[in-house]
């Protein structure tokens, strides 16, 4: 009976163009009728007009004006361009091309270059394939101590923790598994501030101005909780001065929070004399590594390191996932953010989620294992893309170039509006800043933390390579970004003005 | 490398090399097979016996995971990249064939 009504429907449908063709005929049809009918009686030499011959096919002009053109000029019109427009002969004779006049092939693809790898990265094949099985069949409670289903994903989610602990040097027992780095950082700023509150001795932190969005905002907090902060300057290479961090820790100093790699202009921060200096005064030092673990060396104790965070998605894990480093010897106590089953050791209540810990954990190993040929790798990528864009005049690159990330290339185009060149290079997924800030148009404040301009600021963009960046994109982009620049700097009349050497702050702007 | 697993250690050069070209990522597909080739070029001078061993079990457990990777990538396939194909920006077809760039993204 369900199939009737489809049938019906279809068989009218079938029907309504033709009655809907015969009814424009139907005035006509009468007289067919009647000269059919004639043939036997009279004889008629004018034959009937088809509709057909009235009307014009596109198709059909297009494929006749190029066969005029290939008449005319014997070559093909898809080889020949037209020398006003640069297209070719061929899209020129398409309808469609006026009205598309940028119009692009479909078989070439269409999907855009990945290069903002310190947005995230990709989930790593060999991740995922470690992923699966529990997301299959493995789906215990790890914290299920009393059968089998709880015990096989608890050794799986022990072992991803030493794989964790090994990538940074630590012990197993030092890793917390938490949501992520922003979560970890969270827990590691506002849990030990309001430990040391408890006991009312210490009541000071320490920052530094370019610090990710969660630690500034976890301090602004503790601020309002009558924590007092200190945000440290940074040079205009973008790397705090030891000397200032010295003279700014005091006795009531309880932590200093500084970041390994900066997330916008890769600078490496001096972490072992900073690790050193808190060490010998006393005062816990808590890093951000998300942007640095799995891609420079990096050992706790060495660099005396009492808290850090870890991000997941960051070393081509899943997305979801992350763990802070919390020393145990000196130990370091924090007050939990999450209270209830009392996991990991108290600090993160809440079960673990054993995929993602898995895929984590996998991601930290194949990150230690492939760590050295990754870096020569990002290397030889990073330098070709940052000479040749730093070939093009009036480019420099944002933050320290001898302590710096390979992978995070930040460079500034002068003369032109960061946001309008991410929009005229739509075909590669860049980014201007961290992508928490990147809905809002104003201009990055690492960057004016550096002491940029706010235009400087304004027309930077961050290229992020990975591990899975080819040499081929970074070619098509180099050519890209080369074409479009000077494409955008020659409708800006501030650039016209730079070329007849005008120097621009000497120009007074009249106020509308 | 050398001895009587010479064979095997070329059998299974082209087993992984076949199956990384299966990636319909772009990015994996490359990136297979650059890790591949250099990977063998950088233990092509191994005469522990032992150490060719195990890394000849390595290279079998990659493949397992290829294999399974790579069915997996051709389930959920999305455009191509604009780096892939040719790099004109002419026209290959014959056909009038002309689109609109469209929006990009998983709807």
């Amino acid at each position: 009976m369900s199939n009737f009504v489809p049938a019906t429907a279809r068989q009218v449908l079938r029907q309504c163009p033709r009655r809907l063709q015969s009814t424009s005929v139907f005035s006509r049809q009468a007289p067919r009728v009647a000269t059919s009918s004639g043939v036997s009686g009279r004889r008629s030499y004018v034959s009937e007009t088809g509709s057909k011959n009235a009307t014009v096919n596109v198709e059909q002009t297009i494929k006749a004006d190029q066969k005029a053109f290939l008449a005319e000029t014997g070559i093909q019109p898809k080889d020949a361009t037209m020398p006003s427009t640069g297209m070719s002969a061929d899209a020129m004779m398409s309808p469609a091309a006026g009205i598309l006049k940028q119009a692009s092939i479909m078989d070439e693809g269409t999907r855009p270059i990945y290069l903002d790898a310190q947005a995230t990265t990709p989930t790593d094949p060999r991740v995922l394939d470690a992923m699966l099985p529990f997301f299959t069949g493995l789906y215990g409670n790890p914290h299920s101590r009393t059968h089998a289903y709880g015990w096989e994903t608890d050794k799986a989610v022990e072992q991803a923790r030493a794989h964790i602990a090994s990538l940074i040097g630590a012990d197993p027992k030092e890793i917390i598994f938490t949501s992520g780095a922003t979560e970890s950082n969270n827990m590691s700023v506002k849990g030990v501030a309001r430990f040391f509150k408890r006991s009312g001795k210490k009541n000071h932190i320490i920052t530094c101005q370019t610090e990710h969005k969660c630690v500034l905002d976890s301090c602004r907090h503790l601020q309002d909780e009558g924590v007092e902060v200190t945000y440290l300057p940074v040079g205009s290479d973008g790397r705090i001065s030891m000397e200032e961090l010295e003279a700014a820790i005091r006795p009531e100093t309880m932590l200093v929070s500084i970041m390994t790699v900066n997330n916008e202009i890769g600078v490496v921060q001096p972490v072992e004399e900073i690790g050193r200096l808190c060490r010998s005064k006393k005062v816990f030092f808590h890093t951000d590594g998300a942007q640095a673990v799995g891609k420079i060396p990096i050992d706790v104790n060495k660099m005396h390191v009492d808290l850090m965070s870890i991000s997941g998605h960051k070393i081509y894990g899943p997305k979801g996932i992350g763990a802070c480093y919390v020393r145990r010897r000196p130990r370091v106590r924090i007050d939990a953010l999450i209270s209830g089953g009392g996991q990991e050791r108290g600090l993160r209540s809440g079960t673990i989620a054993p995929p993602l810990v898995v895929g984590f954990g996998e991601a930290a190993r194949i990150a230690k294992e492939e760590m050295e040929y990754d870096t020569k790798r990002i290397d030889y990528l990073s330098n070709r893309l940052k000479n040749g864009l730093l070939a093009m005049e009036h480019t420099s690159l944002n933050g320290s170039p001898e302590h710096h990330y390979p992978g995070c290339v930040n460079i500034s185009f002068a003369y032109v509006e960061g946001e309008s060149l991410l929009m005229a290079l739509k075909d590669i997924a860049l980014s201007s800043g961290s992508a928490c800030t990147s809905a809002s148009l104003e201009p990055s404040y690492v960057l004016r933390a550096l002491g940029n301009s706010d235009e400087s600021a304004h027309s930077s963009i961050r290229f992020g390579i990975g591990r899975f960046t080819t040499e081929a994109e970074i070619d098509y982009v180099l050519k890209a970004v080369k074409e479009r620049v000077t494409f955008l700097r020659e409708l800006s009349p501030l650039w016209e003005l730079v070329q007849e050497g005008v120097d621009l702050n000497t120009i007074e702007w009249s106020q509308h | 490398m050398s001895g009587s697993s010479a064979v095997e250690v070329r059998s299974l050069y082209r087993s992984l090399l076949r199956s990384g070209k299966q990636f319909a990522n772009y990015n994996f597909r490359e990136y297979a097979v650059r890790r591949t080739k250099d990977a063998f070029r950088e233990h092509s001078t191994e005469t522990d016996g032992r150490r060719i061993q195990e890394l000849m079990q390595k290279g079998l457990k990659e493949l397992q995971v290829l294999k399974r990777q790579t069915v997996i990538s051709q389930f959920f396939q999305l455009d191509r990249l604009v780096v892939e194909g040719g790099k004109t920006g002419r026209q290959t077809g014959g056909s009038g064939d002309i689109a609109r760039v469209k929006d990009q993204g998983w709807d």
